[in-house]
């Protein structure tokens, strides 16, 4: 089926779930972007909340016949709480490895002479220089984070850009950036500056230690 | 310099106009010297020279006016043609459909187009922006007087790149493929298509000079220090309802009333005032999407059955090209509850066949789309578009 009717509600719980999902397997070496919402339902459950139930299929942008499905469950808190949705999400079969791909970047980056600064990614066109595509997929596995935060039935958000990005250099095994991107919130129309403090690993994955609003 | 034509009443006043010519000091230069009574002279004077000639002419009651009122302004004019000239000679077969481009460069290719295709393709200018750039409407016509219309927009949000960029494609791809494709023969031998590329320039030139992601207009906003109003959200069906905010600074802001912005109030008075259009298609993006009214409300609109179906078509048709999956139904359904937008105003005015595109992609690049998805988008786009357009020209109402 090439086309299919979409409520909108559904379609922004299945990008919070895709967030969740970018954040928790997201790395230099796997940017995960939803290709599909093959099932969605929504259940209004008594002085809880909305709770969304979704088949997805995502895949790897980085690698575009690596899909793989999943099922996820958003649930959206009642009232106005600055509690974040609780997501569960269950992947079918295995991602591909990117071991490969994480140690060269690892290695590539612990190497640099001086730290690695960058603005524009991509650029007004669009471009993205070959070398700067690990550093903005881990920026989408890291704005996943923020993004499953901040976001509530009304909103959808997307990373639009990365502004800024700097290393900083550790004196452990971490990989740690400092970000300043946009995320554009689609409801609103609105283009959010943003700024996170991330930490990457190898065998540790990401870790968004610091993040706030500009 | 000016040029003066002066006439010489008699042999006297020929002789004094000889005389004038023979005054160094004065470096009067004859265009057309002077011959016979009652033939014009034509004399090129300096302008530090020219009140002491014209007092001459006036003190001698030689009649003369100005025939060019700065030579050098004359001059830089000429040179701008030529330029121009040389550009055309390149020819629309050169042009880069594959890149993004800038105002002035679309601008000249409209031209292009137009000198290509005379009899087809007329550039027409239905107003101004609120910074006084031109609002033009390419017109594809085979002639008639009033003939059922369609209309097109791309770029009524200025950062929503991909749209201006295929609406480029798609202007050339129809004035290429009448007389040739079958379908686009018989929709331009009965109807008219207007087509206006760069809805909102001002937003367009802001993008491309100062703030990539700019989406409004670029209108003073009265005690506010924010700029701009949401041209989508402007227009007069159900004016400041939900989905569109009155805080100037919001990206969504609706505007002071309904058409207050020159880009809108342009489109409304051109379709009012042709009085014969049944078509409008609105384009934007991200997100892959096509979508009819209502966004102003949830109700569905009186014809949804007939536009969904249509939709699923167009859909349908489009994936066919490059495997795009596009999702469709109405505004507030599929994307959000949004008042004042082009396709309702367009709807709640009689023109049954309202629709908007949310062009590529999903948001992986967004606005910032690469250069290398502007053929492939508007390839795709095509065969939807055409559908939409065939069955208007089936469904004359």
């Amino acid at each position: 089926r090439s086309g299919s009717r979409m409520e909108a509600p559904q379609g922004r719980a299945a990008a919070l779930a895709t967030a969740c999902l970018s954040y928790s397997r997201g790395g230099p070496g796997r940017a995960l972007a939803l290709r599909a919402v093959t099932a969605a339902s929504a259940q209004d459950i008594d002085n809880v909340g909305r709770k969304y139930h979704l088949k997805l299929v995502l895949e790897d942008i980085l690698d575009k016949d690596n899909i793989v499905n999943c099922t996820a469950e958003v649930l959206y808190h009642l009232g106005n709480t600055n509690a974040a949705p609780d997501v569960h999400f269950e992947i079918e079969g295995e991602l591909k490895s990117t071991d490969e791909q994480d140690n060269t970047f690892y290695n590539r980056i612990r190497s640099l002479k001086e730290e690695l600064v960058a603005q524009d990614i991509p650029d007004s066109h669009g471009n993205v220089p070959p070398e700067m595509e690990p550093i903005r997929a881990l920026a989408q596995a890291a704005a996943g984070y923020v993004v499953w935060q901040n976001s509530t039935e009304d909103t959808q958000y997307h990373l639009a850009q990365i502004k800024h990005v700097r290393q900083v250099k550790r004196s452990d095994d971490y990989l740690e950036f400092d970000y300043m991107v946009l995320l554009h919130e689609f409801v609103s129309q609105e283009i959010i500056p943003w700024q996170m403090t991330v930490l990457w690993h190898p065998q540790h994955g990401v870790k968004v230690t610091q993040n706030s609003r500009q | 310099d000016q040029v003066l034509r002066a006439v010489a009443g008699d042999e006297a006043q020929l002789a004094l106009l000889r005389a004038l010519g023979d005054q160094e000091e004065l470096q009067v230069d004859f265009w057309r010297g002077p011959t016979k009574p009652g033939h014009p002279t034509d004399l090129r004077v300096p302008f530090r020279n020219l009140q002491a000639v014209k007092s001459f002419l006036e003190a001698n009651g030689v009649a003369y006016s100005v025939m060019i009122e700065d030579v050098q302004e004359l001059l830089n004019e000429e040179k701008r043609t030529m330029a121009l000239s040389r550009r055309l000679q390149r020819s629309t077969d050169t042009f880069d459909f594959a890149s993004y481009h800038t105002i002035e460069q679309i601008y000249e290719w409209m031209e292009q187009l137009v000198a290509e295709h005379p009899g087809l393709v007329t550039r027409l200018q239905i107003g101004q922006s609120y910074e006084k750039r031109p609002l033009y409407v390419l017109k594809f016509s085979t002639g008639g007087s009033g003939r059922p219309a369609i209309w097109l927009d791309t770029g009524i949000h200025s950062r929503e790149w991909i749209t201006q960029a295929t609406g480029v494609w798609t202007a050339n791809q129809i004035a290429k493929e009448y007389g040739k494709d079958p379908a686009v023969t018989a929709i331009l031998d009965n109807m008219d298509i207007f087509f206006e590329i760069v809805t909102n320039p001002d937003g367009f030139a802001y993008t491309q000079t100062t703030n990539r992601m700019w989406r409004k207009t670029r209108s003073i906003n009265a005690g506010s220090s924010c700029v701009g109003v949401d041209p989508n959200r402007n227009w007069d069906a159900d004016f400041g309802g939900p989905g569109s905010s009155s805080n100037p600074c919001s990206e969504t802001y609706h505007g002071p009333y309904a058409h207050s912005e020159s880009e809108v109030r342009s489109i409304v008075d051109f379709i009012l005032g042709h009085g014969n259009v049944k078509a409008v298609i609105s384009i934007h993006s991200y997100s892959q999407m096509l979508m009819y009214p209502y966004g102003y409300k949830a109700e569905p609109a009186p014809d949804h059955q007939e536009l969904d179906e249509l939709a699923a078509k167009a859909v349908r048709d489009l994936a066919a090209v490059h495997g795009t999956r596009y999702t469709y139904g109405s505004i507030s359904d599929t994307i959000y509850p949004a008042a004042g937008t082009t396709v309702d105003w367009a709807y709640d005015n009689g023109v049954k066949y309202s629709y908007t595109f949310e062009l590529r992609d999903t948001g992986r690049y967004g606005f910032l789309l690469p250069a290398s998805h502007i053929v492939p988008t508007a390839t795709e786009t095509w065969p939807a578009l055409l559908d939409i357009m065939e069955h208007v020209l089936r469904h004359p109402y």
